[in-house]
């Protein structure tokens, strides 16, 4: 039953057929998991706040970073330094104070996740990144429960629902997740920040969909949106009879070991050098030579004086500039593609490659602050 | 001559183009043809077995083509070739 301030608050859902009061009901009913609460997570749980879904549960574990805050709409200036999932809170309440708001400040892992997602009807999977991707597809396979899936890169966005009754799951359609360090996050890559809002939006549409049970659910389609061309694109999805969902060996695993992922903390690798060290190089005028190997756009943000930008897709031809018995350092943000990019010059021949740990975001934590990060 | 779409991710191995137009019977060709062109392209679309990779896949206008007739697909004017790898992004 929908109490009289329910009956104003959605009173624009009720006169509509579609929803009418037996569907705000099925929405108050409705329980829905949102892994996630950064660039499509927010939209999703503002919305779906608004709309009335009854029990919004919320999985996150990170704090508010002024980084985020250019596509993350849920968080404000004033959270910065809050964690994510409080400050999550907080905007929903404020939009909606009759909704059921469930907070799991944690990782999801193997151990956790079947616990915490047979609670919900729905799951939305609004994570960063390959491991827990597969996680959220096996877990919502194993419960039987319909996995409303968006990512995004750059100005591109795919969606579709994964592990419907009778559709595909995400590994039919991807089987294996890439090596680490093939294709960039968005850390590395970047994302328009509007984005995760257009994209973050197509998924919460589904869900509402499949709590009123109305229209044409994303099954079985593979959604992807160009912003750049501002063009939506529809591929068919099929449920592949060779897949583990189907074959039935489904069982959650060690999804970081499965997505090639070290440990944390893994033993530095002999050829690297720490930001403090190339400073002392620097410093004392060693002879080497330091490559920083983002785009050039990235170089534009911030760079180290001496740095040498040669983007990383661009090493392979101008190798034959180099010179294979020089001694160099090498850069990126982070210290993925520079890590690479030490790979390629290796292969080549190069002995003395290093590569600087942590890039140069932790060039300016621990180096120099004036170098902003990004 | 058949289209196909470069993804975001890939652009910067082809000179980022988002299209590139190629002259092709099969998917097959197509996509031997492309390599050939961009270099850089093939270990992010092959492994070392030339096989397509597993976080790859290639559609015909709206069809997979692991449902089709895999690389011997037919392409001809007007076709789309999509390149579609898996990206992970969302809570970042």
């Amino acid at each position: 039953m929908l109490t009289q301030e329910e009956v104003s608050r959605y009173s624009r859902h009720l006169i509509m057929p579609e929803v009418g009061v037996d569907g705000q009901e099925k929405l108050k009913a409705a329980k829905v998991l949102l892994i996630g609460t950064g660039g499509l997570g927010a939209p999703v749980a503002m919305y779906l706040a608004a709309a009335g879904v009854g029990t919004i549960g919320l999985v996150d574990f990170d704090v508010v970073d002024v980084s985020n805050l250019q596509r993350q709409v849920i968080h404000g200036t004033k959270d910065i330094g809050k964690k994510k999932i409080d400050s999550a809170e907080e905007t929903m309440r404020d939009i909606n104070p009759l909704i059921k708001i469930v907070k799991h400040e944690v990782a999801l892992t193997s151990e956790n996740a079947l616990a915490i997602m047979c609670n919900y009807d729905i799951i939305a999977d609004g994570t960063d990144n390959f491991p827990t991707r597969f996680l959220i597809n096996d877990a919502c396979v194993m419960l039987n429960k319909p996995n409303v899936y968006a990512s995004i890169f750059r100005f591109e966005g795919q969606a579709t629902i994964f592990a419907a009754e009778g559709g595909p799951c995400y590994r039919c359609l991807y089987p294996e997740p890439p090596p680490p360090g093939l294709v960039p996050s968005c850390a590395e890559g970047g994302v328009l920040g509007i984005l995760p809002g257009v994209v973050g939006l197509i998924q919460a549409t589904e869900v509402v969909k499949l709590i009123l049970g109305a229209g044409e659910p994303l099954i079985g389609r593979l959604m992807l949106y160009d912003a750049l061309a501002m063009r939506f694109r529809e591929l068919k999805l099929r449920k592949n009879p060779e897949c583990i969902c189907s074959t039935g060996d489904m069982k959650l695993i060690d999804y970081d070991h499965f997505c090639g992922i070290q440990k944390p903390e893994p033993p530095p690798l002999v050829g690297e050098i720490s930001p403090k060290d190339v400073k002392t190089m620097i410093e004392s005028r060693q002879d080497f030579i330091l490559i920083d190997v983002r785009e050039p756009h990235e170089f534009q943000i911030g760079r180290i004086p001496t740095s040498n930008l040669i983007p990383l897709g661009e090493l392979p031809k101008r190798i034959a500039e180099l010179d294979p018995n020089a001694h160099y350092v090498l850069h990126c943000k982070m210290g993925g593609r520079s890590a690479k990019g030490c790979d390629v010059l290796r292969a080549a021949g190069f002995k003395r490659v290093f590569n600087m740990t942590g890039g140069i975001t932790a060039w300016s934590e621990q180096v120099d602050p004036t170098v902003p990060k990004y | 001559m058949a289209k196909i779409l470069i993804p975001t991710p890939l652009r910067q191995f082809a000179e980022k183009n988002n299209s590139v137009a190629v002259d092709a019977t099969t998917v097959g060709e197509a996509l031997a043809s492309l390599t050939t062109q961009f270099p850089d392209l093939r270990k992010n679309l092959f492994n070392d077995e030339g096989k397509l990779r597993s976080f790859v896949n290639v559609y015909v206008n709206d069809e997979d083509i692991r449902y089709l007739q895999k690389d011997a697909t037919a392409v001809g004017d007007g076709d789309t070739i999509s390149i579609v790898p898996s990206i992970a992004g969302g809570r970042c």
